[in-house]
C-alpha cells in the first residue's frame, strides 16, 4: 500500500541518502519523491510516496525520525492532509483536435503553458487520481508526454515540532539559548 | 584567543577535549599530515596490523570502559577495512568514532589514487557519518560526533577528513556547544507509565527479567539487581547482557535463546510478564517469533523509539535510559509493594521453584571426559581462573556459546564479543583494545581456530605494545559452527569446514617473541592455564579440544524456545 511520508530536514549534504537509503536497504521502490527548501533555508521539507508494508509503516517513521538531520517525519497516509502534484503535459494537437483538447484543458482546470503548430503544453495540478483521469483523456488524442512532480503534502493539523536544545562541551556551556530559538519558520 | 593551526592539530585538540588517551589506527597516504601532528602529541596511537583490527580494537576499548573508542584509517583501502568493525559496533550499539582520511576535496570523484566514496559506503554503516568540506566545520563535526557516539543508543560515527583540510590553516577556539536540533532523545520515561509497569509487575504469577546490551550501555547494572531483588524474579541475560546480573546471583537463569540454557528458555516460554530491559528481541533470542512467551504480556524499555514494537508487539512500552527508568520503577515497585505484593507471592513462590525445577532438570553443566579436552571443560577452567573478575573477549561460533554458557561475571563490561554482526576475527583485537584500558586487569581472549586465524596479524601489535592477554584458542580442527549446522541440516556433508593445518604455536609465538604451548591431554590443561596467566607478558595457548562436540541446548532456527534439543540427537559418524 502507498504511504505518504511528509519530512522536515536539515538541508545538508547526505541527508537525502539517508533517508532514501533506509528506504532502498528494504528493497522499497520509491513512488514519488519531492523535496525543496523551506522559508528556513536550512532546511527542506520533502514528501515521499512509498509502497511500504502496512504493518511496518510505524516502524519505517520511527527509523527516520531516528535520523540526525530529520527534524520530524509523520505519516500522513491517513492522516488529514492535501496531496497534491503538478503534471507538465505535450500533446500533439493537429487542427482538427485543438478545440476539443482545450475544452478537456478546461473541464481539468489545466492550463495552457506553451502553443506551437504541433501542440500544446499544459500544466495541471491537483490531487493524483484526478490528474490521472486527465492523462487518460488526453491519450485519447494520440501520443502525449508527461512529466510528473511527484506529490507534495501538507498537513491540514498543525504539529507542534519538538527540537533538541544545544549541548555544551567539555570546552564551554551551551550559553544563552531560548526556546525561542526552537521556532522554526518551516 | 583564536589559535591558528592546522586541521590536523584542530583535530587533535578536539580529542583531547573530548577525554581520548588512546588511537588505534593504520597510517596512509593522505592522514600523513595527521600522523605528523601525531608524532609529538599527547595522545596514544596503537599500530594495529589491519584497519579492520583497528576498530575492533577501539570497540574493545569502548566496550570495556563505557567510553568512545577512536580509530584511525587513511582513504580507499583503510576506509573500506574498517567497514566490518562499523557495522559491528552498529549492530552491538557500540560508541566508537573513525577518523578517516579523504583525497583533497578538489579530487574528490575523479578516481584519484586511493579514493573511495566513504562517506556513501559508511553511511549505512555508521549511526552517523561526516565529509568534512570546510576546516571551520571541523571542530564542530569532531564533537558532534563524539556525542552522537556516545548519547542516545551509541553507535559508530564516522568522520571523513580530505587531506586539504588536514593541511588547512584556520584560526580554532575550542567549541563551547554544539547544537543538533533533530537529535531528539528522550530518557526519562513516561510517570504514568512507570507507575502502571511496577503494579503490572506486582500483579504478575509468573514473571520474567530479560534484561540485555542496554543494561550494560545505561550503567543500570545497580538498577537491575535492586528490581531483581524487590520482585525476587528470575532474571536472564542475553548474550549482550551477560554480567548486567553477577553471574553468581540466585536469581540469575543464564542466557536465553538459541543456545540459552534449559531455565531460561522455559521461563521465557511460561512467564505471563515479560521484563523486557534494554533488549530488542534478537531472531536468536525468540526463535519462532509467533511462538515467543505466547502468554506473556510484555514490558519493554529502550532508548530507542523505533525497538518498541519492532519484533514484538510491547503491552507497556516505556522510552527512556534504563538506568533512569529503572531507578523510578523500583522506587514504584517499593511503594505499591506492602498493598500489591501479598496477593501474588504464593503463584510467585511457585514460579520460582519451577524455574529452580527446570534448573535441576538440564543444569548447563560442563562435560570432562579422562581422554579429551571438552571445550566445556576448557570454559569451566577459565572461570575458576577469572573467577568472575577477568575480560573475557571472543570470536564468534562453538566457543563463544560455550563461554557465554559457562563463564560467569561479577560485573558488566567484562564480556566482550560481536554479538550483533558475529564477525569471526573480534576477539583478538577487542582483547587489545579492553588490555589497553586496563593494563593490570587480566584478559582472555577466548578464540576458535578459524576466527584465530582471521586476526593472526595482530600477535605482532600485541607484542610491540607488550600487551599481556592470554590468547587462548580453542582448536578443535573445525569451523565447530558451521560443521554443528552441516552434521544437523545438511546430511553431515561438511563442505569447506574443516580446518586442517594449523600453526604450531610454540613456533608462531616464539616467532612475535610470546610463548606459546599446544595442550592436549585433560590432566594438563589447568597447569598450563595457571602458568599462562601468572606469566608477566603475553601467552598463546592451543588448547586440542575434542573435534565432535557440539553446543547444546539448541533451538533451530525458526524453531520454538521451547523446542530445545538439549544433546547431540543422533551418534554422528565420523567422516
Amino acid at each position: 500500500m502507498l504511504q505518504v511520508i511528509s519530512l522536515l530536514v536539515e538541508n545538508k549534504p547526505g541527508a537525502l541518502m539517508r533517508i532514501t537509503g533506509l528506504l532502498s536497504a528494504r528493497g522499497y521502490n520509491i513512488e514519488s519523491l519531492t523535496v525543496a527548501r523551506t522559508l528556513d533555508p536550512v532546511l527542506s521539507r520533502m514528501t515521499i510516496v512509498v509502497d511500504v508494508d502496512p504493518s511496518l509503516r510505524k516502524l519505517v517513521i520511527k527509523q527516520m525520525n531516528r535520523l540526525i538531520n530529520v527534524l520530524q517525519a509523520s505519516d500522513l497516509t491517513d492522516a488529514p492532509s492535501i496531496c497534491h502534484e503538478l503534471v507538465l503535459i505535450r500533446v500533439r494537437a493537429p487542427r482538427e483536435n485543438r478545440t476539443a483538447i482545450l475544452k478537456e484543458a478546461e473541464i481539468f482546470h489545466a492550463r495552457v503553458v506553451d502553443s506551437s503548430v504541433e501542440g500544446f503544453v499544459l500544466e495541471v495540478t491537483g490531487a493524483t487520481e484526478k490528474l490521472e483521469e486527465f492523462i487518460a483523456v488526453l491519450q485519447g488524442y494520440g501520443e502525449i508526454e508527461v512529466t510528473r512532480s511527484g506529490v507534495a503534502a501538507v498537513s491540514l493539523e498543525a504539529k507542534k515540532l519538538k527540537l533538541a536544545p544545544p549541548i555544551p562541551t567539555a570546552a564551554g556551556e551551551a550559553g544563552n539559548y531560548t526556546e525561542k530559538d526552537e521556532v522554526v519558520n518551516a | 584567543m583564536a589559535t591558528l593551526m592546522n586541521g590536523a592539530r584542530i583535530l587533535l585538540d578536539c580529542l583531547v577535549h573530548e577525554g581520548v588517551e588512546a588511537i588505534f589506527g593504520y597510517p596512509g597516504g593522505v592522514t600523513l599530515p595527521l600522523y605528523d601532528a601525531l608524532y609529538e602529541h599527547e595522545v596514544r596511537h596503537i599500530l594495529v596490523r589491519h584497519e579492520q583490527n583497528a576498530a575492533f580494537a577501539a570497540q574493545g576499548y569502548a566496550r570495556a570502559t563505557g567510553k568512545v573508542g577512536v580509530c584511525c584509517a587513511t582513504s580507499g583501502p583503510g576506509a573500506t577495512n574498517l567497514v566490518t568493525g562499523l557495522v559491528d559496533a552498529l549492530l552491538d550499539s557500540i560508541p566508537i568514532v573513525a577518523i578517516t582520511g579523504q583525497v583533497p576535496n578538489k579530487l574528490i570523484g575523479s578516481d584519484a589514487f586511493q579514493e573511495a566514496d566513504t562517506f556513501g559506503i559508511t553511511r549505512s554503516c555508521t549511526k552517523h557519518n561526516y565529509l568534512v568540506k570546510d576546516i571551520n566545520d571541523l571542530p564542530q563535526i569532531v564533537h558532534e560526533a563524539f556525542y552522537i557516539a556516545a548519547s542516545g543508543r551509541p553507535g559508530p560515527v564516522l568522520v571523513d577528513i580530505p587531506k586539504d583540510i588536514f593541511l588547512g590553516q584556520a584560526h580554532y577556539q575550542p567549541l563551547k556547544a554544539i547544537h543538533l536540533p533533530g537529535y531528539k532523545l528522550v530518557l526519562d520515561g513516561h510517570v504514568g507509565q512507570i507507575r502502571r509497569a511496577a503494579q503490572m509487575m506486582w500483579e504478575a504469577e509468573r514473571p520474567m527479567v530479560y534484561a540485555g546490551g542496554g543494561i550494560i550501555h545505561s550503567g543500570a547494572h545497580e538498577e537491575l539487581r535492586e528490581l531483581v531483588e524487590i520482585l525476587d524474579a528470575p532474571c536472564v541475560n542475553t548474550l549482550m547482557g551477560l554480567g548486567a546480573l553477577p553471574g553468581k546471583h540466585p536469581n540469575f537463569i543464564s542466557m536465553p535463546g538459541m543456545h540459552g540454557s534449559y531455565a531460561a528458555n522455559m521461563g521465557m516460554y511460561n512467564t505471563d510478564l515479560l521484563i523486557a530491559l534494554g533488549v530488542r528481541f534478537d531472531d536468536r533470542v525468540t526463535g519462532r517469533l509467533k511462538d515467543f512467551a505466547p502468554y506473556a504480556r510484555v514490558i519493554h524499555v529502550d532508548i530507542d523509539p523505533a525497538e518498541i514494537g519492532k519484533n514484538r508487539v510491547a503491552d507497556l512500552p516505556i522510552v527512556g535510559d534504563c538506568k533512569r527508568v529503572m531507578k523510578k520503577v523500583n522506587k514504584a515497585l517499593r511503594e505499591l509493594e506492602p498493598e500489591l505484593a501479598p496477593k501474588s507471592a504464593d503463584a510467585r513462590s511457585a514460579w520460582r521453584q519451577q524455574i529452580a525445577d527446570w534448573k535441576a532438570e538440564h543444569p548447563l553443566e560442563p562435560v570432562f571426559s579422562d581422554t579429551e579436552i571438552k571445550p566445556q571443560h576448557l570454559m569451566a577452567e577459565i572461570n575458576r581462573l577469572s573467577d568472575g573478575k577477568a575480560i573475557v573477549t571472543s570470536d564468534v561460533g562453538q566457543h563463544q556459546m560455550w563461554a557465554a554458557q559457562l563463564i560467569r561475571y561479577d560485573a558488566p563490561r567484562l564480556w566482550i564479543n560481536s554479538g550483533g554482526l558475529g564477525s569471526m576475527g573480534f576477539g583478538l583485537p577487542s582483547a587489545m583494545g579492553a588490555q589497553l584500558a586496563f593494563p593490570d586487569k587480566l584478559v582472555f581472549a577466548v578464540l576458535g581456530d578459524g576466527g584465530f586465524q582471521m586476526s593472526l596479524p595482530e600477535l605482532a601489535t600485541i607484542a610491540a605494545e607488550r600487551l599481556p592477554i592470554k590468547i587462548v584458542v580453542m582448536n578443535n580442527g573445525y569451523l565447530g559452527m558451521v560443521r554443528q549446522w552441516q552434521e544437523l541440516f545438511f546430511n553431515n556433508r561438511l563442505s569447506a569446514s574443516t580446518m586442517s593445518s594449523f600453526p604450531e604455536v610454540e613456533h608462531l609465538g616464539a616467532a612475535y617473541g610470546i610463548p606459546g604451548r599446544t595442550v592436549k591431554k585433560p590432566e594438563h590443561l589447568r597447569g598450563v592455564l595457571e602458568a599462562a596467566v601468572a606469566e608477566p607478558g603475553p601467552y598463546l595457548l592451543n588448547i586440542e579440544v575434542s573435534p565432535f562436540e557440539n553446543v547444546y541446548p539448541m533451538v533451530p532456527a525458526g524453531g520454538a524456545i521451547n523446542e530445545m534439543v538439549l544433546s547431540q540427537p543422533n551418534p554422528v559418524p565420523v567422516p
